[in-house]
């Protein structure tokens, strides 16, 4: 379980606080308004910012100061991938950021790409790939990494509406599988309503706690409600 | 005569307009010292005159003072020419190559100009190249000598340059952008002062205690290093920031390690612009005919030093050849370094 205990993010003018509770398994996207502080509280998360009061908890024990510590993978919206490695060495690169993969793991690293469906390309480079394609090489290093936790900051949203459907199924499926803890931050109350169970409406330097995202999207909060206007799904 | 200038303004040209009313204001000795020979023209620029102060009439207060001038001008005109922002050029996301949006009119037009720019360079080039090569058997057998120091004096200071650059690069790229700007004001430094003004202050300073000439070689390396500085910084500068900020919370997130990040993603990344900044160096060290001129003694010499002697000898014929040797050694240290950075299949 993810507790964010009343944290407090400062950056310059800006402040984000956060109080609330994420269990095991769930699937939360995060949505409102940009400048509300979405990205704030995925970097918040994701061990990039200093929170200035209140402490964040992975089951009952508090989160480690270090990103690369925490119990956690990230699919960003761009420059998930470098450019001048293989896509095998950028997937192995979740398992071993030293980069001194023994054989068992490169196995492992080929197994990930086979299980996202781009066993073939292990050799090709990152620009070789389509958009889709490069999403699946940063859904196969989230599999190598066996962390419980996935942060994903509008990782499809270039993609075209068919294809990001289909990425999005994928990464439900592969979150579901491994049973791990997923935030979403999205702009689009479909992928919302598509990906997850529930929703953290983030407005006005306020991060809500997550509400079942149906009956949230059906009886919306004013800020809600002007966030989505008359595009409510 | 356009000889010794021939790899500032290439440089200028590939590294940006904005560089060039700095250059054209730095590099008037060579130019003026050959076209006005040794003779006490009327009309010098600063950088002649300090020179003769130095060389014919060796008052060193005299050159001191001029030097001064001569870096308070360029100074200002340097730092007018950083003001003007760099257009980002390199934001090639994957590597991929960039395809040209603009039609074949504005090509006719981007040849044309280039045209009318290479030949300002290739006609008078052209010359010297065409009398040099007649008399390629007639050139002086010091000539490997200088040749040699030459290569050896473009090499150090390319190292140098390149340790400085990185240096800063790497210490300043993160910060915020007046931190950014002191850091290149320091590169601006070298734009600012000529060889010539900064060979005079360090003449000034060794000549109570010791032989300057003694110090000739490491002299003029680091010097040669510092004009390219500048240079170096601007290309080097926007690539590392470009890196960090695209990649610095990837490699975060991954934890990965200090030294990895160096050597497999940095050091790759910055492949290209490294290799184009040590051409740059090697090229400009090895054109120089600042501090060399007034440290050598008649024993020691570059081949910019060594053709500048020939002419002043009026062996104008051994003078041409000389040149064809430096043009050759300057466009191959180039041509290497810049090759060096491309040569990665995958950075292609």
């Amino acid at each position: 379980m993810l507790h964010l205990d009343r944290l407090c993010y400062q950056l310059n003018e800006f402040s984000l606080t956060a109080d609330l509770q994420i269990a095991a398994g769930d699937r939360v996207a995060v949505i409102g308004p940009s400048g509300g502080g979405k990205s704030t509280l995925l970097n918040g998360i994701a061990g990039f910012l200093v929170p200035r009061a209140g402490q964040m908890l992975w089951n009952g024990q508090s989160m480690p100061d270090h990103p690369g510590e925490r119990p956690l993978s990230i699919l960003f919206q761009d420059h998930n991938l470098f450019p001048h490695l293989t896509v095998l060495d950028n997937v192995a690169i979740g398992l071993r950021p030293d980069m001194r993969l023994s054989v068992a793991q490169k196995a492992q690293a080929v197994a990930a790409l086979d299980q996202v469906g781009l066993g073939d390309k292990a050799m090709a480079y990152p620009r070789d790939l389509s958009g889709g394609q490069q999403g699946r090489a940063g859904l196969a290093r989230v599999l190598l990494r066996q962390r419980p936790l996935l942060l994903l900051d509008e990782p499809f949203a270039a993609l075209g509406p068919a294809l990001k459907d289909e990425m999005l199924e994928i990464t439900r499926q592969i979150v579901q599988q491994a049973g791990i803890t997923a935030l979403m931050v999205t702009h689009d109350p479909q992928d919302a309503l598509s990906f997850a169970e529930y929703a953290i409406l983030v407005a006005e330097g306020q991060a809500q706690a997550p509400a079942p995202i149906g009956p949230l999207f059906d009886h919306p909060p004013p800020a809600l409600q002007s966030y989505l206007g008359r595009r409510a799904p | 005569m356009g000889l010794f200038s021939i790899d500032r303004r290439a440089d200028a040209a590939r590294y940006g307009s904005r560089g060039f009313p700095a250059c054209l204001l730095t590099m008037p000795h060579q130019l003026c010292c050959s076209i006005g020979g040794r003779g006490r023209a009327k009309g010098t620029t600063i950088e002649l005159a300090i020179y003769q102060a130095f060389r014919l009439d060796f008052d060193l207060g005299k050159a001191a003072s001029l030097a001064l001038v001569q870096f308070t001008i360029c100074g200002a005109v340097s730092l007018l020419a950083f003001l003007v922002p760099l257009p980002q050029t390199d934001g090639l996301g994957l590597d991929r190559v960039v395809q040209r949006l603009d039609g074949p009119q504005h090509r006719i037009w981007d040849g044309l100009w280039i045209s009318v720019a290479s030949a300002f360079l290739v006609l008078p080039l052209g010359a010297v190249l065409m009398r040099g090569l007649r008399h390629m058997l007639e050139v002086p057998p010091q000539i490997f000598v200088a040749s040699l120091t030459s290569l050896t004096i473009a090499i150090i200071s390319t190292a140098l340059c390149l340790a400085m650059a990185l240096t800063l690069a790497l210490a300043f790229a993160r910060r915020g952008s007046l931190a950014r700007s002191l850091a290149e004001a320091t590169g601006i430094l070298g734009l600012a002062s000529s060889p010539l003004v900064v060979g005079t202050g360090l003449f000034v300073l060794i000549f109570p205690y010791a032989q300057p000439m003694a110090f000739a070689l490491p002299i003029t390396a680091s010097v040669n290093a510092m004009m390219a500085l500048p240079f170096a910084l601007r290309v080097l500068m926007p690539a590392v920031r470009e890196t960090y900020g695209d990649y610095l919370h990837l490699r975060m997130s991954l934890g990965m390690g200090r030294w990895i990040w160096m050597t497999r993603i940095l050091a790759p990344r910055l492949r290209r612009p490294i290799g184009f900044s040590a051409g740059l160096a090697a090229a400009l060290s090895m054109g120089d005919l600042g501090v060399i001129a007034l440290f050598a003694d008649p024993d020691l010499q570059t081949l910019p030093l060594m053709l500048y002697r020939l002419m002043g000898a009026y062996r104008m014929d051994q003078a041409a050849a000389t040149a064809v040797v430096l043009v050759v050694q300057s466009l191959f240290l180039f041509w290497m370094f810049d090759r060096g950075g491309r040569g990665h299949a995958t950075l292609r």
